[in-house]
Parts: structure tokens; C-alpha cells; sequence
């Protein structure tokens, strides 16, 4: 009997807490839910715990500040979603925020997860700002409700390829890529950009996402002796290939794009990584025009920044900017005012071009010295 | 001619590494008509205990020589992967020895496929960095360039094949190994103790495994749980391509494997004028493979067995 009992206060419970969920009219203020997306379980929990963070530090903010739309008081709510960095569990997500109603949404972190997640939104006319996804293919589905505050693959390449010829002063270039969508993707951007900047791309080879051995496409590199050799890959390819270069006695230059610009990309090549040169899209945090301020703020709050949270602190303003100027939450309707955007942030000054991209990102180049990534500097991309 | 020696010097590395792991393929095939496709994982089981082992010594006594940490790490890898090797055979194997063939195949991809996720769960998913300890010599030679390491395992290798052969063609275990593979039940009727031989040659190919994880590991730098299937694979071609339950096929196998990997990948795309790149590595390698057993079932070296009745 007393199981029956417990199981009607459960229920009593449940629907007590659910009233909760509800966006509430509370004297003649309005609750308003913008929904978040990131892994916040995983071995990216703590690249997901960041983003919410910096998206909820703004939405505090605004809140304090007071925010009127339509002659009405409004109050933001977030609603935080798990997506375990799954595209499947991703597209699960989504469909949940657009079923509790959220006007838009900031995510989500990695460009898988936010592909397949875009359509969702983009079928129910949510926007969504991802503060973190860098794959070319999440704004090219021609989706009107997906923008991002980061750069692309292919603005990063651009940078890559341009910076090898006019500041490594590179010549004669040797490009490798695993032929995974981000490697090669990225290889061919790089491939481009170095051809128009007057450089020779005098080898293309290719090796996959699982080897380790690189010392028959190095050998053949090495006699057509290139000035520098680009790999688009990540930091366990990366790491062997530069050791083997050494092996091999080549004097050129690397280059590899983000997924080798890793503290682990250090350990696993050692000694041999000194003098490596790597890009990652966005600014260091010392260098973001509102990056001391912001980090002060934030650490005092949630402790210490992880990567991405100004660029979703900086997602959730945009966002709201739009309802501003649209003087309403209803997506129809400042989903207009998004593509108008033009925002001073922490991050930097955001623009969207035709596509939902961040006109003119910027990309930041590191060199290994001393067993340690130091930047080298930040360019500006479409310049 | 540079470019052309040190593609050959590549392949003979790579080559010498298949080798040693096709062996162990080779040797259980030959006496049981088993692949034991967990053999892949022992040698990544290899590397991994020996990364361990070199891990701690290195931070325990930080002044001792790097050959002589490296030699601790192999000293502590080869009983580990040899006891797994018969614990494997004990488990998984000999309880199926009289079941149909394609049980204790299933039972080897099961094994491997087990191995793969305890070796993920007691060292985790990321690649490992192997520790510098090991002397960075290179020396030039025509052009071409060679390192201390890259000596050391071919030196090493050859060593052990020819111990190996050695063994089998000279010794009483040697001469049990090559009557039960000629016919079980007769050497039996001869007195010899079958599964103590089939044991002992579970123990000399996991420590041969062993081995050639550690120089992988040492040579790349890196040691990965997921490493052991590629170079399984490879190595399991590799074996074929020379004849398998032949062990001058295996190493034959292994050496033309490395060379074909090496000179495919470093001049497919010149012969070609790009049209073919090193992408088409691997298809080349196995184009090969599918060349020879056409015209030569069984392998380079193999010889047309009778199916027993």
C-alpha cells in the first residue's frame, strides 16, 4: 500500500516540477527560452560545460540589464542540451529544444553534431549560432537559420596556403592530406590559395587517418626538395610524419592546420616538433579585443577558460542584438535582422557574409619553441 | 638512385617488421590450420606493456641508458604477451581444436576484438607518446639516409629469423613443431605431446610478436590500442603472399610486402603522371597479392597440399 502511495506523491512530484518547465507569464514579464547545445558528458565535457557557460555569462548579463521586446518585459531562460558530441544523439537534441519551444539556439560545438542538427532547426525556422563548428559544409546546405561566429575550414586553408608563400617565404610546396573530409578539405583550400599566391606545389600525396608510416611519400617528397611541407590532418599523423621527416634528413618547413596544433602533438613528435608551424581559427584569448576583460569576468564565475566560451558568450549578444532590432523574440521574424548583424565583440567585430559565415575570420599561427606553442600571429582572413 | 635507396631502405624496415609478426601467423597455421587473428592484438599488447614498463623506468631512474630501459620494457613485454598467447590458445582454441574450422576462426576475431577493448580500457583511447630514450644516429650513406633505430631492427630481425629456422630445423621441439604439422594424429602415435607443441609455438610467436610491437612502437614513436589491426592485417597478407605454414614464405612475404608498400607508394604517382596517387598505396600492395595467389595459390613459396581425408 505505502508503495502505491510513494509511486502517487512521485507522480504529484513530477508534475509539480514539469509546471516548472513551462515558459511562464509572471505579472507582465515574458519568459523567453534560447536553447544551448554541446557534449557535457564525454571526453568533451569540458569543451561543452565552457560553451554553456560563456552563452549563460551573456545571458545573465542581459537579463540584468533588462530587456524590453514588443512594449513587453522580457525574460531569457536557457535550456541546456547534452549532445554527447553525436550526431545522432544531436539531431535528438535539437528536436527536443524546438518541441520546448526555444526562439533560437547557440551550438552546436563540434561540426558533427551541428550538420545534422542544422536541418532540424532549419525545418522549424529556429535560428542557430554555432559558436565553435568549423566545417564548410554546415553553412554550404544553403540552411537560411545557420550562422557561425567562427572561422571556416576554408578560410582557415586560404590563410595557411598565403601565409606559406608570402611569410614562410616558401617556393616549392609539398601538400599531404589523410582524405578525411577535414583534411582533405582543408589540403585543397591551402592548394589554392598557395597557387595563387605564386607558389609551386611540386607534390601531392596521401596517406589516411590510421597510418603511422610516412617514410615512402616523405622519401619521394624529399626528392623533388620542397621549402615546406603542409599536412592537413591531425596531431597523430602529424606528430610521426614530422618525426620521420627528421629521419629522413628533410630540412623543409611543416605546416599543418588546427588538428595539429595540439598540446599532443608536442609529446608524441618530442624533439622533433620544434620549429613546426600551425594554425588554429579564432584569436587567442590575450589577443580578442575584449579578452582580459572577459576572462576576468569569467573566471571569477566559472574558473578557468577552456576555448570556445567567448565565441559562444560572444554567439548569445548576437543573438539577442537581433531580437533588438527585430523588437520581437518570434524567429519569423528577427531571423531578418540576423544577417545584418554588425556586433563589436570580445571576439572580434562580427559580420555574417551571404552564407551565415563570419566575414573575414581570423586565424592564429603558432609555432613550436621550446617545446611550447607561441603565437606567431593572427591574420585576418579575405584580406 | 638516391631516392631509389632509400625506398629500398624503407621497405626493408617496414618489410622486416611484417615479417616477424607474419611468422607467428605462418607457424600457427602451419601446425593447426588456425588464423589466430588475435596474433595482431598481442603484438599491440607488446607495445603497450613495453610503453608501460619504459613509462615508469624513466621516471623511476631517469639517468639509466635507453637501450637498457628499452631492454627492460621487451624483458617484461615478451613473458606478458607469451602467457597471454597460451592463455589465449588454452581459452579460446584447444576446447574447439575437433569443432568445424570456421569456430575457432570466430573465436579468433573474438579474442582480438576483446583485446582491442581491454587494451582501450587499461590505457585509454588517445595515442601514446613512445619516450625519447633511444640514440637519434642518422647516417648517410649514398644520398640516402638511415637511423641507428632503423639498424637496429633489421639487425635484430634477422637475428631472430634466423634463430628461428635455427630452431625449427635443429632442435627436438623443432623437429616435434614440423611432425605435427605434417600430421597430427601420427606424431601423437609417435609419442610426441601435441599440445605441448602447439603450446610452445603459441609462446614463440606472441614473443616474436612481442618484439616487433616494440620496434614499431620505438620506430614511430607512438603506440595506439587500434595498432594491432592494420599490422595484423599486413602482416596476415603478408604471410599468404609467401606461402602460409611456410616460415621463408612468411619472411620473404613480409620483406616483398614492406618493398612493393615502399616503392608503390613513393613512385605510383610519377609512373602514373599523377594520375594515381599514394593514395592507391594499399590497392597496389594488395593488387600484388591478388597477382601472385592467381597464378600461385599458395603462396610464393607454399606447396600444393593434399587435403587430408
Amino acid at each position: 500500500m505505502t508503495g502505491r502511495r510513494l509511486a502517487w506523491v512521485m507522480a504529484a512530484a513530477v508534475l509539480v516540477a514539469g509546471c516548472g518547465d513551462k515558459p511562464q507569464q509572471n505579472g507582465d514579464s515574458q519568459v523567453v527560452l534560447i536553447g544551448q547545445a554541446s557534449p557535457l558528458t564525454g571526453p568533451q565535457a569540458h569543451l561543452g560545460k565552457d560553451n554553456e557557460n560563456g552563452a549563460r555569462m551573456a545571458l545573465d548579463e542581459i537579463n540584468a540589464a533588462g530587456l524590453t521586446l514588443g512594449g513587453k518585459k522580457v525574460v531569457l531562460e536557457m535550456r541546456s542540451e547534452d549532445d554527447a558530441a553525436d550526431p545522432k544523439t544531436a539531431t535528438t537534441v535539437a528536436q527536443k529544444l524546438v518541441d520546448e519551444g526555444v526562439v533560437g539556439v547557440i551550438g552546436h560545438l563540434n561540426s558533427g553534431a551541428t550538420i545534422p542538427a542544422s536541418k532540424i532547426y532549419s525545418d522549424n525556422g529556429i535560428p542557430q549560432i554555432s559558436p565553435s563548428a568549423t566545417a564548410v559544409a554546415y553553412t554550404a546546405s544553403g540552411f537560411k537559420t545557420a550562422f557561425r561566429v567562427m572561422t571556416n575550414d576554408a578560410q582557415q586553408g586560404t590563410v595557411l596556403g598565403d601565409y606559406a608563400v608570402t611569410k614562410l617565404g616558401a617556393k616549392r610546396i609539398a601538400i599531404i592530406d589523410d582524405r578525411t573530409a577535414y583534411g582533405q578539405g582543408l589540403a585543397d583550400e591551402v592548394e589554392k590559395a598557395a597557387k595563387a599566391a605564386g607558389g609551386d606545389v611540386v607534390a601531392r600525396e596521401y596517406t589516411s587517418d590510421r597510418s603511422t608510416d610516412f617514410m615512402a611519400i616523405l622519401t619521394s617528397i624529399k626528392g623533388k626538395s620542397p621549402d615546406l611541407v603542409f599536412f592537413g590532418g591531425m596531431d597523430p599523423q602529424a606528430a610521426p610524419m614530422i618525426k620521420q621527416m627528421k629521419q629522413l634528413g628533410m630540412k623543409a618547413q611543416f605546416l599543418g592546420g588546427d588538428g595539429a596544433q595540439t598540446p599532443n602533438f608536442i609529446e608524441l613528435a618530442g624533439a622533433a616538433a620544434e620549429g613546426a608551424v600551425a594554425s588554429n581559427p579564432g584569436l587567442p584569448l590575450d589577443a580578442m579585443p575584449g579578452g582580459s576583460a572577459f576572462k576576468a569576468k569569467f573566471e571569477a564565475k566559472y574558473g578557468q577558460i577552456q576555448n570556445y566560451s567567448p565565441y559562444a558568450y560572444d554567439a548569445m549578444h548576437v543573438l539577442i542584438a537581433a531580437m533588438k532590432r527585430a523588437d520581437s523574440s518570434d524567429p519569423a521574424k528577427y531571423l531578418a535582422e540576423l544577417p545584418k548583424t554588425d556586433y563589436q565583440g570580445v571576439t572580434g567585430h562580427i559580420r555574417f557574409d551571404a552564407k551565415g559565415d563570419l566575414a573575414g575570420g581570423a586565424v592564429t599561427l603558432y609555432q613550436v619553441k621550446n617545446g611550447k606553442w607561441q603565437t606567431l600571429e593572427t591574420v585576418q582572413s579575405g584580406k | 638512385m638516391d631516392i631509389f635507396l632509400q625506398q629500398l631502405i624503407n621497405g626493408l624496415v617496414l618489410g622486416s617488421v611484417y615479417a616477424l609478426v607474419a611468422l607467428g601467423y605462418t607457424m600457427v597455421y602451419g601446425i593447426l590450420e588456425l588464423i589466430n587473428f588475435a596474433h595482431g592484438e598481442i603484438t599491440m599488447m607488446g607495445a603497450m606493456v613495453a610503453l608501460s614498463v619504459i613509462g615508469a623506468l624513466a621516471l623511476a631512474a631517469p639517468g639509466l641508458p635507453g637501450v637498457l630501459v628499452l631492454g627492460a620494457g621487451l624483458v617484461v613485454a615478451i613473458p606478458v604477451c607469451v602467457a597471454l598467447g597460451l592463455l589465449i590458445e588454452r581459452v579460446a582454441y584447444r576446447p574447439l581444436r575437433h569443432a568445424p574450422r570456421l569456430a575457432p576462426l570466430i573465436t579468433a576475431i573474438g579474442v582480438s576484438i576483446i583485446l582491442q577493448n581491454v587494451a582501450m580500457l587499461i590505457w585509454g583511447k588517445q595515442y601514446l607518446p613512445f619516450p625519447a630514450i633511444l640514440p637519434q644516429g642518422r647516417h648517410t650513406l649514398y644520398g640516402a639516409s638511415i637511423t641507428d633505430v632503423q639498424i637496429a631492427i633489421l639487425l635484430l630481425a634477422t637475428a631472430i629469423m634466423l634463430l628461428l629456422i635455427l630452431m625449427v630445423q635443429k632442435t627436438r621441439l623443432g623437429r616435434a613443431m614440423r611432425a605435427t604439422a605434417q600430421s597430427r594424429q601420427v606424431a601423437s602415435l609417435m609419442g610426441v605431446d601435441v599440445n605441448r607443441v602447439i603450446a610452445a609455438t603459441f609462446a614463440i610467436g606472441s614473443a616474436l610478436a612481442a618484439v616487433a610491437g616494440v620496434m614499431v612502437s620505438a620506430y614511430y614513436g607512438l603506440a595506439h590500442y587500434y595498432m594491432g589491426f592494420l599490422l595484423g592485417l599486413k602482416a596476415f597478407s603478408a604471410a599468404v603472399l609467401g606461402g602460409i605454414g611456410n616460415l621463408g614464405g612468411a619472411m620473404l612475404g613480409g620483406l616483398l610486402l614492406g618493398l612493393i608498400e615502399s616503392f608503390g607508394a613513393g613512385y605510383i604517382g610519377d609512373l602514373t603522371g599523377g594520375f594515381l596517387g599514394s593514395n592507391y598505396q594499399d590497392v597496389f600492395a594488395f593488387f600484388v597479392l591478388i597477382a601472385v595467389l592467381v597464378f600461385r595459390p599458395s603462396g610464393l613459396l607454399g606447396v600444393r597440399v593434399v587435403e587430408r581425408a
